[in-house]
Protein backbone atom coordinates (compact mmCIF):
# COMPACT_ATOMS: atom_id res chain seq x y z
CA UNK A 1 0.00 0.00 0.00
CA UNK A 2 2.78 2.31 0.89
CA UNK A 3 4.07 1.88 -2.64
CA UNK A 4 1.42 3.07 -4.42
CA UNK A 5 1.00 6.68 -5.82
CA UNK A 6 -1.04 9.54 -4.70
CA UNK A 7 -3.63 9.03 -7.44
CA UNK A 8 -3.78 4.93 -7.42
CA UNK A 9 -4.78 5.73 -3.25
CA UNK A 10 -7.05 7.99 -4.48
CA UNK A 11 -8.77 5.64 -6.83
CA UNK A 12 -8.77 2.95 -4.09
CA UNK A 13 -10.39 5.60 -1.48
CA UNK A 14 -12.66 6.37 -4.51
CA UNK A 15 -13.80 3.22 -5.02
CA UNK A 16 -14.13 2.38 -1.43
CA UNK A 17 -11.49 -0.49 -2.14
CA UNK A 18 -9.78 0.99 1.06
CA UNK A 19 -10.66 3.90 3.84
CA UNK A 20 -8.74 6.44 4.94
CA UNK A 21 -8.44 5.33 8.55
CA UNK A 22 -6.80 2.04 7.17
CA UNK A 23 -4.64 4.11 5.16
CA UNK A 24 -3.65 6.41 8.21
CA UNK A 25 -3.26 3.17 10.43
CA UNK A 26 -0.71 1.57 7.82
CA UNK A 27 1.65 4.84 7.67
CA UNK A 28 1.20 5.69 11.44
CA UNK A 29 2.12 1.85 11.88
CA UNK A 30 4.96 2.37 9.63
CA UNK A 31 6.18 5.29 11.76
CA UNK A 32 6.33 3.64 14.58
CA UNK A 33 8.23 0.58 13.79
CA UNK A 34 10.62 2.27 11.43
CA UNK A 35 10.90 5.74 12.40
CA UNK A 36 13.02 5.34 15.67
CA UNK A 37 16.08 4.20 13.49
CA UNK A 38 15.72 7.53 11.60
CA UNK A 39 14.31 10.70 13.75
CA UNK A 40 12.42 12.08 10.84
CA UNK A 41 9.55 12.91 13.35
CA UNK A 42 9.16 15.64 15.84
CA UNK A 43 5.40 15.14 16.55
CA UNK A 44 3.26 12.35 15.97
CA UNK A 45 -0.60 13.35 15.82
CA UNK A 46 -1.92 9.98 15.34
CA UNK A 47 -4.83 11.02 17.48
CA UNK A 48 -6.26 13.83 15.71
CA UNK A 49 -5.09 11.43 12.03
CA UNK A 50 -7.49 8.93 12.82
CA UNK A 51 -10.14 11.42 13.94
CA UNK A 52 -9.58 13.69 10.66
CA UNK A 53 -9.62 10.62 8.51
CA UNK A 54 -12.67 9.24 9.47
CA UNK A 55 -13.83 12.14 8.98
CA UNK A 56 -12.57 12.27 5.20
CA UNK A 57 -14.33 8.75 4.77
CA UNK A 58 -17.58 10.05 5.77
CA UNK A 59 -17.12 12.51 3.10
CA UNK A 60 -15.95 10.07 0.44
CA UNK A 61 -18.91 8.18 1.70
CA UNK A 62 -21.03 10.79 0.69
CA UNK A 63 -20.14 10.81 -2.69
CA UNK A 64 -17.57 13.69 -2.36
CA UNK A 65 -14.26 12.68 -4.43
CA UNK A 66 -10.74 14.87 -4.41
CA UNK A 67 -7.12 14.01 -5.18
CA UNK A 68 -5.99 14.05 -1.95
CA UNK A 69 -9.12 13.55 -0.30
CA UNK A 70 -7.94 10.67 3.00
CA UNK A 71 -4.59 10.81 1.54
CA UNK A 72 -1.77 11.35 5.03
CA UNK A 73 0.61 13.71 4.52
CA UNK A 74 3.16 14.92 6.85
CA UNK A 75 4.01 18.50 7.49
CA UNK A 76 7.64 19.68 7.99
CA UNK A 77 7.68 21.38 11.48
CA UNK A 78 8.32 24.86 10.08
CA UNK A 79 4.46 25.32 8.85
CA UNK A 80 2.34 26.34 12.11
CA UNK A 81 -0.04 23.92 12.86
CA UNK A 82 -3.44 24.95 15.33
CA UNK A 83 -3.22 23.39 18.52
CA UNK A 84 -0.02 21.13 17.71
CA UNK A 85 3.62 21.95 18.84
CA UNK A 86 5.39 23.88 16.05
CA UNK A 87 9.09 23.79 17.38
CA UNK A 88 10.77 24.44 13.89
CA UNK A 89 13.65 22.25 15.23
CA UNK A 90 14.67 24.56 18.00
CA UNK A 91 14.62 24.57 21.94
CA UNK A 92 13.61 28.18 21.43
CA UNK A 93 9.79 26.89 20.10
CA UNK A 94 10.27 23.43 22.02
CA UNK A 95 7.37 24.60 24.02
CA UNK A 96 5.45 26.42 21.22
CA UNK A 97 1.12 25.49 20.39
CA UNK A 98 0.89 27.28 17.28
CA UNK A 99 -2.51 29.65 17.74
CA UNK A 100 -3.36 28.81 13.76
CA UNK A 101 -2.81 26.87 10.89
CA UNK A 102 -0.31 28.43 8.01
CA UNK A 103 -2.19 28.58 4.27
CA UNK A 104 -0.41 25.67 3.51
CA UNK A 105 -1.99 23.62 6.46
CA UNK A 106 -5.03 25.19 5.84
CA UNK A 107 -5.53 24.44 2.26
CA UNK A 108 -4.50 20.54 2.45
CA UNK A 109 -6.87 20.61 5.52
CA UNK A 110 -9.70 21.52 3.15
CA UNK A 111 -8.45 19.15 0.82
CA UNK A 112 -9.26 16.46 3.06
CA UNK A 113 -5.54 15.33 3.53
CA UNK A 114 -4.75 13.33 7.28
CA UNK A 115 -1.84 14.73 8.90
CA UNK A 116 0.24 11.91 10.30
CA UNK A 117 2.26 14.37 12.40
CA UNK A 118 5.41 17.15 12.20
CA UNK A 119 8.77 16.35 10.60
CA UNK A 120 12.28 16.48 11.70
CA UNK A 121 14.38 19.98 10.37
CA UNK A 122 17.62 21.80 10.54
CA UNK A 123 16.65 24.76 13.47
CA UNK A 124 14.63 27.25 11.73
CA UNK A 125 15.59 25.77 8.22
CA UNK A 126 19.09 26.70 8.55
CA UNK A 127 21.37 23.99 7.58
CA UNK A 128 21.97 21.53 4.73
CA UNK A 129 22.30 18.22 6.69
CA UNK A 130 19.37 18.04 9.33
CA UNK A 131 22.51 17.84 12.00
CA UNK A 132 21.41 21.09 13.08
CA UNK A 133 17.82 20.48 14.98
CA UNK A 134 17.36 20.51 18.52
CA UNK A 135 15.89 17.16 18.37
CA UNK A 136 19.10 15.60 16.52
CA UNK A 137 19.86 14.25 12.77
CA UNK A 138 17.75 12.75 10.88
CA UNK A 139 19.34 9.56 9.33
CA UNK A 140 19.41 9.03 5.38
CA UNK A 141 17.61 5.86 4.85
CA UNK A 142 19.95 4.83 1.92
CA UNK A 143 22.28 4.19 4.87
CA UNK A 144 22.05 5.58 8.06
CA UNK A 145 25.13 7.15 8.86
CA UNK A 146 24.82 9.21 6.08
CA UNK A 147 22.90 12.96 6.61
CA UNK A 148 19.35 13.07 4.54
CA UNK A 149 20.27 16.26 3.56
CA UNK A 150 18.48 19.57 4.75
CA UNK A 151 17.06 21.49 5.73
CA UNK A 152 13.64 19.50 5.25
CA UNK A 153 15.67 16.54 5.90
CA UNK A 154 12.96 15.04 8.08
CA UNK A 155 9.87 15.03 5.67
CA UNK A 156 12.40 13.85 2.74
CA UNK A 157 13.56 10.87 4.74
CA UNK A 158 10.31 9.97 5.72
CA UNK A 159 8.77 10.19 1.78
CA UNK A 160 11.57 8.10 1.05
CA UNK A 161 10.98 5.32 3.69
CA UNK A 162 7.38 5.07 2.44
CA UNK A 163 6.33 6.67 6.33
CA UNK A 164 3.84 9.22 4.27
CA UNK A 165 2.93 9.25 0.33
CA UNK A 166 3.99 12.77 0.71
CA UNK A 167 5.12 15.70 2.83
CA UNK A 168 5.89 19.33 2.84
CA UNK A 169 8.97 21.16 2.71
CA UNK A 170 10.43 25.02 2.70
CA UNK A 171 13.42 25.32 0.27
CA UNK A 172 15.35 29.00 1.07
CA UNK A 173 18.43 27.85 -0.55
CA UNK A 174 17.93 23.97 -1.55
CA UNK A 175 15.90 23.37 1.38
CA UNK A 176 13.66 21.07 -0.71
CA UNK A 177 15.63 20.15 -3.55
CA UNK A 178 19.03 18.77 -1.81
CA UNK A 179 17.32 16.28 0.79
CA UNK A 180 15.24 14.74 -1.96
CA UNK A 181 17.96 14.11 -4.61
CA UNK A 182 19.67 12.72 -1.07
CA UNK A 183 17.11 10.24 -0.33
CA UNK A 184 15.65 9.74 -3.95
CA UNK A 185 12.60 11.56 -4.03
CA UNK A 186 10.95 14.23 -6.06
CA UNK A 187 11.30 18.01 -4.78
CA UNK A 188 9.98 20.90 -5.92
CA UNK A 189 10.36 24.29 -5.04
CA UNK A 190 8.06 26.72 -6.73
CA UNK A 191 8.28 30.27 -7.90
CA UNK A 192 8.27 32.80 -5.23
CA UNK A 193 5.23 33.84 -4.42
CA UNK A 194 3.48 30.90 -5.92
CA UNK A 195 2.61 29.56 -2.64
CA UNK A 196 1.74 31.41 0.64
CA UNK A 197 4.47 31.59 3.28
CA UNK A 198 1.32 33.24 5.49
CA UNK A 199 2.46 30.57 9.04
CA UNK A 200 5.43 29.08 7.55
CA UNK A 201 7.95 30.09 10.36
CA UNK A 202 10.44 33.23 8.32
CA UNK A 203 14.08 32.47 7.89
CA UNK A 204 14.34 34.68 4.62
CA UNK A 205 11.85 36.40 3.82
CA UNK A 206 12.61 37.09 0.25
CA UNK A 207 14.40 33.62 -0.96
CA UNK A 208 11.71 31.73 1.47
CA UNK A 209 9.19 29.33 -0.20
CA UNK A 210 7.09 26.41 0.23
CA UNK A 211 6.90 22.76 -1.52
CA UNK A 212 6.87 19.71 -2.03
CA UNK A 213 8.17 16.22 -1.18
CA UNK A 214 6.58 13.39 -3.38
CA UNK A 215 7.77 9.84 -4.53
CA UNK A 216 6.78 11.39 -8.17
CA UNK A 217 6.51 14.30 -10.22
CA UNK A 218 2.63 13.45 -10.86
CA UNK A 219 2.26 13.18 -7.40
CA UNK A 220 3.08 16.83 -6.72
CA UNK A 221 1.57 18.06 -9.50
CA UNK A 222 -1.66 17.27 -7.34
CA UNK A 223 -0.11 18.58 -4.07
CA UNK A 224 1.40 21.99 -5.70
CA UNK A 225 -2.64 21.81 -7.34
CA UNK A 226 -4.10 22.32 -3.72
CA UNK A 227 -0.75 24.53 -2.20
CA UNK A 228 -1.06 26.91 -4.98
CA UNK A 229 -2.50 30.40 -5.16
CA UNK A 230 -2.69 33.65 -3.78
CA UNK A 231 -3.61 34.35 -0.38
CA UNK A 232 -4.07 37.63 0.65
CA UNK A 233 -2.41 37.08 4.07
CA UNK A 234 0.83 36.77 2.64
CA UNK A 235 1.96 40.41 1.21
CA UNK A 236 4.20 38.34 -1.09
CA UNK A 237 1.89 36.19 -2.56
CA UNK A 238 1.09 36.71 -6.32
CA UNK A 239 -2.49 36.65 -8.04
CA UNK A 240 -1.71 34.70 -11.33
CA UNK A 241 -3.82 32.30 -12.17
CA UNK A 242 -3.16 28.73 -11.22
CA UNK A 243 -2.82 26.43 -14.43
CA UNK A 244 -4.10 22.66 -14.11
CA UNK A 245 -0.69 20.96 -12.94
CA UNK A 246 -2.02 17.47 -13.44
CA UNK A 247 -3.44 18.06 -16.92
CA UNK A 248 -0.17 19.64 -18.19
CA UNK A 249 1.97 16.14 -17.22
CA UNK A 250 0.78 14.81 -20.78
CA UNK A 251 2.73 17.34 -23.18
CA UNK A 252 4.97 15.88 -25.53
CA UNK A 253 8.24 17.32 -25.24
CA UNK A 254 9.12 17.87 -28.82
CA UNK A 255 11.03 20.90 -29.34
CA UNK A 256 11.20 21.71 -26.06
CA UNK A 257 14.88 23.42 -25.19
CA UNK A 258 16.79 22.87 -22.36
CA UNK A 259 19.58 24.21 -21.75
CA UNK A 260 22.92 23.01 -19.94
CA UNK A 261 24.39 25.02 -17.95
CA UNK A 262 27.92 25.11 -18.48
CA UNK A 263 28.90 26.37 -14.98
CA UNK A 264 27.14 23.53 -13.25
CA UNK A 265 29.18 20.95 -15.39
CA UNK A 266 32.14 22.29 -14.90
CA UNK A 267 34.41 20.34 -13.04
CA UNK A 268 31.38 17.90 -11.66
CA UNK A 269 32.84 14.57 -10.48
CA UNK A 270 32.52 11.88 -13.21
CA UNK A 271 30.01 9.46 -11.98
CA UNK A 272 27.97 12.17 -11.44
CA UNK A 273 28.36 13.53 -14.81
CA UNK A 274 28.10 10.01 -16.53
CA UNK A 275 24.54 9.88 -14.56
CA UNK A 276 23.63 13.32 -16.61
CA UNK A 277 24.82 12.30 -19.78
CA UNK A 278 22.33 9.22 -18.84
CA UNK A 279 19.71 11.67 -18.77
CA UNK A 280 20.07 13.98 -21.08
CA UNK A 281 19.76 11.33 -23.73
CA UNK A 282 16.79 10.68 -22.45
CA UNK A 283 15.36 13.82 -22.78
CA UNK A 284 16.99 13.68 -26.52
CA UNK A 285 15.24 10.66 -26.98
CA UNK A 286 12.29 12.15 -25.78
CA UNK A 287 12.38 14.99 -28.81
CA UNK A 288 14.12 17.40 -26.57
CA UNK A 289 16.69 19.76 -27.96
CA UNK A 290 19.51 20.19 -25.73
CA UNK A 291 21.91 23.68 -26.12
CA UNK A 292 25.03 24.74 -24.76
CA UNK A 293 24.00 28.10 -21.85
CA UNK A 294 26.38 30.03 -19.36
CA UNK A 295 25.50 31.87 -15.88
CA UNK A 296 28.22 33.70 -15.88
CA UNK A 297 27.84 34.89 -12.53
CA UNK A 298 27.11 32.12 -11.12
CA UNK A 299 30.38 31.58 -9.04
CA UNK A 300 29.04 34.65 -6.97
CA UNK A 301 25.69 32.83 -5.82
CA UNK A 302 26.77 30.58 -2.40
CA UNK A 303 29.07 34.39 -1.12
CA UNK A 304 25.82 35.98 -2.02
CA UNK A 305 23.57 33.91 -0.64
CA UNK A 306 25.71 33.85 2.52
CA UNK A 307 25.29 37.93 2.93
CA UNK A 308 21.75 38.19 1.96
CA UNK A 309 19.72 34.78 4.34
CA UNK A 310 22.07 35.47 7.37
CA UNK A 311 20.74 39.38 6.86
CA UNK A 312 17.17 38.52 6.58
CA UNK A 313 17.77 36.01 9.10
CA UNK A 314 18.84 38.20 11.47
CA UNK A 315 16.13 40.22 11.45
CA UNK A 316 13.32 38.04 11.43
CA UNK A 317 14.59 35.86 14.32
CA UNK A 318 14.88 39.47 16.57
CA UNK A 319 11.04 38.76 17.35
CA UNK A 320 12.68 35.35 19.46
CA UNK A 321 12.57 37.74 22.77
CA UNK A 322 11.79 35.55 25.41
CA UNK A 323 8.91 37.46 26.25
CA UNK A 324 5.69 36.42 24.38
CA UNK A 325 6.37 33.33 23.43
CA UNK A 326 9.20 30.62 23.05
CA UNK A 327 11.78 29.64 26.12
CA UNK A 328 13.01 32.41 28.35
CA UNK A 329 16.01 31.81 30.91
CA UNK A 330 15.57 31.33 34.35
CA UNK A 331 16.37 34.52 36.66
CA UNK A 332 16.62 36.83 34.31
CA UNK A 333 18.42 39.98 36.66
CA UNK A 334 17.11 42.78 34.15
CA UNK A 335 15.87 42.61 30.52
CA UNK A 336 18.97 42.95 28.75
CA UNK A 337 20.01 39.50 30.33
CA UNK A 338 16.73 38.43 29.78
CA UNK A 339 16.82 38.91 25.81
CA UNK A 340 20.49 37.68 25.63
CA UNK A 341 20.36 34.57 27.49
CA UNK A 342 17.16 33.47 26.68
CA UNK A 343 18.38 33.86 23.17
CA UNK A 344 21.61 32.25 23.48
CA UNK A 345 20.11 29.47 25.04
CA UNK A 346 17.85 29.26 23.11
CA UNK A 347 19.03 28.73 19.74
CA UNK A 348 21.70 26.34 18.91
CA UNK A 349 25.17 27.02 17.42
CA UNK A 350 24.59 27.40 13.30
CA UNK A 351 21.09 29.84 14.34
CA UNK A 352 23.43 32.09 16.23
CA UNK A 353 26.03 31.99 13.89
CA UNK A 354 23.51 33.06 10.76
CA UNK A 355 22.11 35.81 13.10
CA UNK A 356 25.65 37.38 13.78
CA UNK A 357 26.95 37.08 10.15
CA UNK A 358 23.83 38.68 9.50
CA UNK A 359 24.14 41.29 12.33
CA UNK A 360 27.67 42.26 11.14
CA UNK A 361 26.71 42.72 7.62
CA UNK A 362 23.89 44.97 8.25
CA UNK A 363 26.01 46.88 11.04
CA UNK A 364 27.23 50.60 10.18
CA UNK A 365 30.28 50.59 8.08
CA UNK A 366 30.13 47.04 6.38
CA UNK A 367 26.00 47.47 5.16
CA UNK A 368 27.61 49.13 1.59
CA UNK A 369 30.29 46.53 1.28
CA UNK A 370 28.60 43.42 2.00
CA UNK A 371 24.53 43.27 2.16
CA UNK A 372 24.35 46.43 -0.48
CA UNK A 373 26.91 44.49 -2.69
CA UNK A 374 25.45 41.42 -2.36
CA UNK A 375 21.45 42.61 -3.76
CA UNK A 376 23.67 43.52 -6.77
CA UNK A 377 25.14 40.24 -7.03
CA UNK A 378 21.91 39.32 -6.94
CA UNK A 379 20.45 40.74 -9.57
CA UNK A 380 23.90 40.10 -11.97
CA UNK A 381 22.85 36.21 -11.33
CA UNK A 382 18.99 37.11 -11.69
CA UNK A 383 19.77 38.62 -15.00
CA UNK A 384 21.87 35.62 -16.66
CA UNK A 385 19.06 33.25 -16.14
CA UNK A 386 16.80 35.76 -17.79
CA UNK A 387 18.80 35.48 -20.52
CA UNK A 388 19.18 32.30 -20.49
CA UNK A 389 15.46 31.68 -20.57
CA UNK A 390 15.36 33.51 -23.71
CA UNK A 391 17.16 31.08 -25.46
CA UNK A 392 15.74 27.87 -23.51
CA UNK A 393 12.43 26.81 -22.01
CA UNK A 394 14.45 24.97 -18.75
CA UNK A 395 17.52 24.75 -17.59
CA UNK A 396 19.61 21.54 -16.08
CA UNK A 397 21.97 20.57 -13.98
CA UNK A 398 23.17 18.32 -10.92
CA UNK A 399 21.00 18.87 -8.21
CA UNK A 400 24.02 18.31 -5.49
CA UNK A 401 27.96 17.70 -5.98
CA UNK A 402 28.24 14.84 -4.24
CA UNK A 403 25.49 11.62 -2.94
CA UNK A 404 24.66 11.99 0.82
CA UNK A 405 27.55 12.80 3.58
CA UNK A 406 28.45 11.30 6.49
CA UNK A 407 27.25 12.72 9.63
CA UNK A 408 29.10 14.56 11.41
CA UNK A 409 31.80 15.49 8.19
CA UNK A 410 31.06 18.46 7.63
CA UNK A 411 30.12 19.97 11.15
CA UNK A 412 32.77 21.96 12.20
CA UNK A 413 33.35 23.54 8.42
CA UNK A 414 30.71 25.92 8.38
CA UNK A 415 32.00 27.20 4.85
CA UNK A 416 32.18 23.34 3.25
CA UNK A 417 28.65 22.78 4.89
CA UNK A 418 27.85 26.15 2.86
CA UNK A 419 29.27 25.19 -0.21
CA UNK A 420 27.04 22.43 -0.84
CA UNK A 421 24.25 24.19 -1.74
CA UNK A 422 26.01 25.32 -5.13
CA UNK A 423 23.51 23.98 -7.58
CA UNK A 424 20.90 25.26 -5.81
CA UNK A 425 21.08 28.53 -4.54
CA UNK A 426 20.91 30.44 -7.65
CA UNK A 427 17.24 29.60 -8.30
CA UNK A 428 16.12 31.25 -4.75
CA UNK A 429 18.19 34.23 -5.77
CA UNK A 430 16.29 34.76 -8.74
CA UNK A 431 13.16 33.14 -7.64
CA UNK A 432 12.56 30.63 -9.66
CA UNK A 433 10.70 27.11 -9.79
CA UNK A 434 13.42 23.71 -9.47
CA UNK A 435 12.88 20.77 -9.18
CA UNK A 436 15.33 17.60 -8.22
CA UNK A 437 14.28 14.03 -9.12
CA UNK A 438 16.29 10.73 -8.77
CA UNK A 439 18.71 10.01 -11.91
CA UNK A 440 20.58 7.34 -10.50
CA UNK A 441 22.99 5.87 -7.90
CA UNK A 442 26.37 6.49 -6.86
CA UNK A 443 27.86 4.08 -3.88
CA UNK A 444 24.46 2.84 -3.95
CA UNK A 445 23.23 6.02 -2.96
CA UNK A 446 20.72 8.33 -4.69
CA UNK A 447 21.39 11.58 -6.91
CA UNK A 448 18.77 13.82 -8.40
CA UNK A 449 18.61 15.92 -11.51
CA UNK A 450 17.77 19.40 -11.44
CA UNK A 451 15.42 21.25 -13.80
CA UNK A 452 14.91 24.97 -13.28
CA UNK A 453 12.29 27.27 -15.16
CA UNK A 454 11.39 30.58 -15.41
CA UNK A 455 8.75 32.12 -13.12
CA UNK A 456 5.63 30.19 -12.90
CA UNK A 457 6.91 27.63 -15.42
CA UNK A 458 5.86 24.92 -12.61
CA UNK A 459 3.66 22.80 -15.25
CA UNK A 460 6.24 22.93 -17.81
CA UNK A 461 9.06 21.69 -15.09
CA UNK A 462 6.64 19.36 -13.56
CA UNK A 463 5.34 17.74 -16.83
CA UNK A 464 9.33 17.59 -18.22
CA UNK A 465 10.19 15.47 -15.02
CA UNK A 466 6.91 13.32 -15.69
CA UNK A 467 8.38 12.72 -19.27
CA UNK A 468 11.44 11.70 -17.60
CA UNK A 469 9.87 9.44 -15.23
CA UNK A 470 7.97 7.76 -17.53
CA UNK A 471 10.92 6.98 -19.27
CA UNK A 472 12.45 5.78 -16.23
CA UNK A 473 12.51 3.71 -12.98
CA UNK A 474 14.58 5.70 -11.13
CA UNK A 475 12.02 7.41 -8.62
CA UNK A 476 10.38 3.58 -7.76
CA UNK A 477 13.48 2.68 -6.37
CA UNK A 478 13.21 1.78 -2.43
CA UNK A 479 15.55 1.98 0.44
CA UNK A 480 16.55 -1.17 1.58
CA UNK A 481 14.11 -2.14 5.06
CA UNK A 482 11.75 0.27 3.85
CA UNK A 483 10.17 -1.65 0.40
CA UNK B 1 41.48 36.34 11.39
CA UNK B 2 39.48 39.00 9.88
CA UNK B 3 36.73 39.45 13.20
CA UNK B 4 38.37 40.24 16.25
CA UNK B 5 37.20 38.71 19.69
CA UNK B 6 36.05 42.16 20.48
CA UNK B 7 34.45 42.31 16.93
CA UNK B 8 32.45 39.39 17.95
CA UNK B 9 31.27 40.33 21.46
CA UNK B 10 30.13 43.38 19.96
CA UNK B 11 28.02 41.72 17.05
CA UNK B 12 26.75 39.30 19.74
CA UNK B 13 25.68 42.48 21.75
CA UNK B 14 23.67 43.84 18.81
CA UNK B 15 22.16 41.03 18.34
CA UNK B 16 21.01 40.23 22.10
CA UNK B 17 23.16 37.19 22.01
CA UNK B 18 25.19 35.66 24.93
CA UNK B 19 27.60 33.53 23.77
CA UNK B 20 29.92 31.31 26.66
CA UNK B 21 33.71 31.97 27.27
CA UNK B 22 34.35 28.48 25.62
CA UNK B 23 32.08 29.30 23.11
CA UNK B 24 33.48 32.63 22.29
CA UNK B 25 36.75 31.08 20.20
CA UNK B 26 34.52 28.81 18.59
CA UNK B 27 32.49 31.74 16.84
CA UNK B 28 35.74 34.05 16.17
CA UNK B 29 37.00 31.18 13.83
CA UNK B 30 33.72 30.78 12.12
CA UNK B 31 32.60 34.02 11.90
CA UNK B 32 36.15 35.36 10.14
CA UNK B 33 35.81 32.25 7.88
CA UNK B 34 32.38 33.10 7.00
CA UNK B 35 33.56 36.56 6.28
CA UNK B 36 36.47 35.76 4.08
CA UNK B 37 34.41 33.38 1.91
CA UNK B 38 31.41 36.11 1.31
CA UNK B 39 34.92 38.77 0.93
CA UNK B 40 34.71 37.08 -2.92
CA UNK B 41 31.88 39.37 -3.53
CA UNK B 42 34.30 42.64 -3.47
CA UNK B 43 35.60 41.33 -6.65
CA UNK B 44 32.57 41.52 -8.54
CA UNK B 45 32.09 44.34 -10.77
CA UNK B 46 28.86 45.66 -9.60
CA UNK B 47 29.02 49.00 -11.01
CA UNK B 48 25.67 51.06 -12.22
CA UNK B 49 24.26 47.30 -10.59
CA UNK B 50 20.80 48.55 -9.05
CA UNK B 51 20.76 46.60 -5.97
CA UNK B 52 17.95 43.92 -5.93
CA UNK B 53 15.67 43.13 -2.70
CA UNK B 54 13.32 41.10 -3.91
CA UNK B 55 13.13 38.47 -6.65
CA UNK B 56 9.94 39.25 -8.27
CA UNK B 57 10.70 42.84 -9.85
CA UNK B 58 7.24 45.68 -9.97
CA UNK B 59 5.59 43.81 -7.45
CA UNK B 60 4.23 46.50 -5.38
CA UNK B 61 3.00 46.58 -1.62
CA UNK B 62 -0.96 45.74 -2.03
CA UNK B 63 -3.27 47.63 0.36
CA UNK B 64 -6.41 46.93 2.09
CA UNK B 65 -9.29 48.62 3.15
CA UNK B 66 -9.13 49.66 7.23
CA UNK B 67 -11.49 47.42 8.57
CA UNK B 68 -11.16 44.88 10.88
CA UNK B 69 -10.37 41.57 9.90
CA UNK B 70 -9.41 39.29 13.31
CA UNK B 71 -11.26 39.02 16.19
CA UNK B 72 -9.59 39.02 19.71
CA UNK B 73 -7.52 36.07 20.42
CA UNK B 74 -5.07 37.64 23.14
CA UNK B 75 -6.01 34.52 25.52
CA UNK B 76 -5.01 32.02 22.77
CA UNK B 77 -2.17 33.77 21.72
CA UNK B 78 -0.83 34.32 25.20
CA UNK B 79 -0.58 31.10 26.34
CA UNK B 80 2.25 30.75 24.29
CA UNK B 81 3.85 33.34 26.72
CA UNK B 82 6.50 32.67 30.03
CA UNK B 83 4.82 34.98 31.76
CA UNK B 84 1.50 36.96 31.76
CA UNK B 85 -0.59 38.71 34.24
CA UNK B 86 -4.01 40.19 34.08
CA UNK B 87 -3.65 39.71 30.09
CA UNK B 88 -0.25 41.81 30.70
CA UNK B 89 2.96 40.45 29.46
CA UNK B 90 5.35 40.36 32.26
CA UNK B 91 9.13 41.23 32.16
CA UNK B 92 11.93 41.86 34.68
CA UNK B 93 11.47 45.79 36.11
CA UNK B 94 12.81 48.30 33.87
CA UNK B 95 11.77 51.46 35.70
CA UNK B 96 13.24 51.67 39.67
Amino acid sequence: MHNLFIGELADRLAKRQISSVELTQHFLGRIERLNPALNAMITLTAKQALADAAAADARLSAGERGPLLGIPLIHKDIFCTDGVRTSCGSRMLDNFVAPYDATVVARLKAAGTVMLGKSNMDEFAMGSSNETSYYGPVKNPWDTAKVPGGSSGGSAAATAARLTPFATGTDTGGSIRQPAALTGVTGLKPTYGRVSRYGMIAFASSLDQAGVFARSAGDAAAVLQVMAGFDPRDSTSVDVPVPDYSKALGQPLKGMKIGLLREFFEGLEPRNAALLEDALNIYTGLGAETLQVSLPHLPLSVPTYYVVAPAECSSNLSRFDGVRYGYRCENPKDLMDLYKRSRGEGFGAEVKRRIMTGTYVLSAGYFDAYYLKAQKARRLITDDFRAAFDKVDLVIGPTTPTPAFDIGAKMDDPVLMYLNDIYTIGANLAGLPGVSVPCGFVEGLPMGLQLIGPHFAEAKLLNAAHQYQQATDWHTHAPRGYT
Amino acid sequence: MSLTRQDVEKIAHLARLSITAQEMPVYVNSLSSIVDFVDELSRADTEGVLPMAHPLDGQHQRLRADVVSESDNHEKYQHNAPAVTAGLYVVPRVIE
